[in-house]
């Protein structure tokens, strides 16, 4: 049975552990004791039977009522196993709904459809533009606020739409919901007959999976080198393609050329590899890989560059000042570099221009910039091939930035 | 082309690329073996990861309070997996009479936190390898891949690291050790599926006898067992497939307080 990874986004307060814990619930996915669990935790505080504590467990998430931390849940419909990815709301907590955005195949963007769009709700929606994440259902959440009225519907619908269309996201499915009161979650709402689509349910299910490129060129990242017994076996994940033995490669930075000799898996004899195994190779010529290394296919090489273009999305509360040493990480790749043109950057809410030729990023700015590595790095554009097309930047061993290729030079 | 891989093939090749991403920056490391599933097929994953022969300690962490069977199980696969079996124990607090009888709290954190932290001080690891998985437990599920622990063994888990594309966290000098967690995304029924898939051994305990069955084990003196028939591995996939009971029914430290869990584990608990 397929797997599909969704993330649920939006803005704080607009429902998003409500409706996954009413999901949960209505799909009858909660052992007994998990209810009871729930339940005993709401009255301790004094509430009604929260359904958001199935997902926010910690003290003070129940406490203050809100989402701290990403978290995953699993749940199944007669089509599929779905595992969903709550993401915080909450301005502070950015980096961790992008931590869970990051890991899905689809998006849920959730809008309070009294309160309208507001800034993590463009701001996230923008975030998982950025991360490549079209695939993306809206629900309008509240509606039994609004008397289930379907002006109200329609307002806030052309709104997100609006703004959607603005940052190039296509959404056909939108979804008047009240997730607390269960209404086009799993059944068909009887107090909105004017809404003639899908449940939400019925809606995850038309989503796709995320297919790996195989069918693109070979990229193989070596990641270690092992040495066992005679052998030298050169461990990774191929990140793109195929690869097979009798293959002739090409090994980048060094431009070297050999044959695959063996593919090795433990206790497997196996002759092909394909894009997300994880494998190890030896080859025919004794060449000395090391990780980082490319393994690729001649003619069919990535782009091998020390100037990498990219929009980069700054995550941490220091900002970054020019004179600042950074890490570049892509697959395993890794150099120092610095950010030699920061060539203009915007708020990643309002899309506002804040700086051109600027000289620092601050925390949730997204900014287009020219970065100089000090070794090459092999890269794809991120629409090619997502795997090699993006990076993070690590400072004093803290990831601070994740990082989109837009062009190879 | 589609493709081809099997959803047990995707964890499988996710969690042997954790495994040697850890691996591959630490070297000092070792993996934690409470002998249960989880542990065992992580194991398993690491002699794949390194075919065959892995090339650091399995510490398991002894309360004193383990089934015999946990023992027997032990030995037998330390000799003939061939591992570097460390053996860490509590014993000033073993030998202080340190019970569940005197609070759960303080016992797990006596006999298993402390005996970590001892552990970790004497052989220098840097990173650790764990069998936990999201779905055991709500404070399990906002754990990242790899997850960092000061030097008083906090969990920081309000201010975790973001963490991308598994490019994962490197360690900084104020960090005392990172938790590596390679089956993180795996649910209970994946486990099984994939010791059945596998053959891999596990403890006698987990099938039943008598009507009754351990489905998550820790120590003799805090876990039950649970009403079930099921007495092979391909009965106990079929039971996971419909049971409503959650896997931690039986477990003691789950249901001594709401939030238990969440300060045992800011203490360093696994």
């Amino acid at each position: 049975m397929d797997v599909l990874n969704f993330v649920i986004v939006g803005h704080v307060d607009h429902g998003k552990s409500t409706l996954i814990g009413r999901l949960l619930y209505d799909t009858e996915s909660l052992p007994p004791d998990k209810i009871e669990e729930i339940s005993k935790a709401s009255d301790g505080l004094g509430r009604d039977t929260e359904f958001a504590y199935l997902l926010d467990h910690l003290e003070e998430e129940r406490k203050q009522g809100i989402t701290i931390d990403t978290t995953q849940v699993f749940f199944k419909t007669d089509k599929r196993r779905y595992v969903i990815i709550d993401a915080p709301g909450h301005v502070e907590f950015v980096k961790n709904m992008i931590t869970g955005a990051s890991q899905a195949e689809a998006a849920v963007l959730i809008v309070d459809v009294e309160e309208g769009a507001r800034e993590q709700t463009r701001r996230h929606s923008y975030m998982l533009a950025l991360l490549g994440l079209h695939q993306v259902i809206v629900v309008l959440n509240k509606m039994d606020l609004v008397g289930f009225s379907e002006d109200r519907f329609n307002v806030v619908k052309k709104e997100v739409s609006d703004w959607l269309a603005s940052i190039n996201v296509a959404v056909d499915v939108y979804i008047p919901i009240s997730a607390i009161k269960g209404e086009n979650i799993t059944k068909k709402s009887d107090k909105m007959p004017w809404y003639s689509g899908t449940t939400f349910l019925d809606s995850l299910d038309t989503l796709k999976n995320k297919i790996p490129p195989e069918n693109k060129s070979l990229l193989f990242p070596i990641q270690d080198v092992y040495k066992v017994g005679d052998k030298r076996i050169n461990v990774g994940r191929v990140e793109a393609g195929a690869i097979t033995t009798g293959a002739q490669v090409k090994i980048l930075p060094t431009g070297q050329t050999t044959k695959v000799k063996s593919i090795e898996k433990f206790l497997e004899d196996t002759q092909e590899a394909i894009a997300s195994e994880c494998i190890g190779i030896t080859t025919e010529d004794s060449v000395f890989l090391d990780r980082g290394n490319i393994i690729c296919v001649p003619g069919s090489e990535p782009h091998l560059t020390d100037r990498v273009k990219a929009n980069i999305f700054w995550m941490s509360k220091r900002p970054f000042t020019k004179d600042q040493k950074l890490t570049l990480r892509c697959a395993t790749q890794e150099t120092t570099c610095k950010i030699d043109k920061i060539a203009r950057k915007i708020n990643s809410s309002t899309l506002e221009l804040i700086g051109e030729d600027a000289d620092d990023i601050c925390n949730l700015e997204v900014a287009e910039v020219i970065i100089k590595t000090k070794k090459p790095v092999a890269i794809k554009d991120f629409n090619d091939v997502q795997e090699m097309g993006r990076f993070v930047l690590v400072r004093d061993e803290n990831t601070c930035a994740g990082g989109i290729i837009t062009t190879e030079n | 082309m589609s493709s081809t891989l099997s959803h047990l093939d995707k964890l499988e090749n996710q969690s042997i690329f954790i495994i040697r991403e850890a691996y591959s920056q630490f070297r000092d490391v070792a993996i934690l073996w409470s002998i249960g599933k989880d542990s065992t097929c992580l194991l398993w994953l690491v002699r794949k990861a390194f075919f065959g022969q892995i090339p650091f300690p399995a510490l398991h962490i002894d309360t004193g309070y383990k089934f015999k069977e946990i023992y027997e199980f032990r030995d037998k696969y330390a000799k003939e997996w061939n591992l570097e079996l460390l053996v860490a124990r509590n014993e000033e607090a073993i030998a202080a009479g340190m019970g569940p009888d005197k609070s759960k709290f303080n016992c797990c954190n006596e006999l298993k936190t402390v005996a970590l932290k001892q552990a970790i001080a004497k052989h220098g690891f840097k990173a650790l390898y764990l069998g936990i998985r999201r779905d055991e437990h709500g404070i399990r599920a906002k754990e990242r891949v790899f997850s960092p622990r000061d030097e008083d063994f906090e969990w920081d888990y309000k201010n975790q690291p973001p963490e991308l594309w598994d490019q994962y966290k490197t360690k900084a000098a104020e960090e005392e050790h990172i938790r590596v967690h390679p089956l993180l995304g795996w649910r209970e029924i994946d486990v099984w599926q994939y010791v059945q898939k596998e053959n891999i051994p596990v403890t006698s305990l987990y099938f039943a006898k008598n009507g009754k069955r351990f489905r998550s084990i820790g120590c003799e003196t805090c876990c039950g067992p649970i009403d079930s028939d099921a007495d092979t591995i391909d009965k106990i996939v079929d039971e996971l497939k419909t049971t409503r009971i959650s896997e931690r029914s039986g477990r003691a430290q789950d249901k001594e307080s709401d939030y238990m869990m969440q300060k045992l584990r800011s203490l360093g608990y696994m």
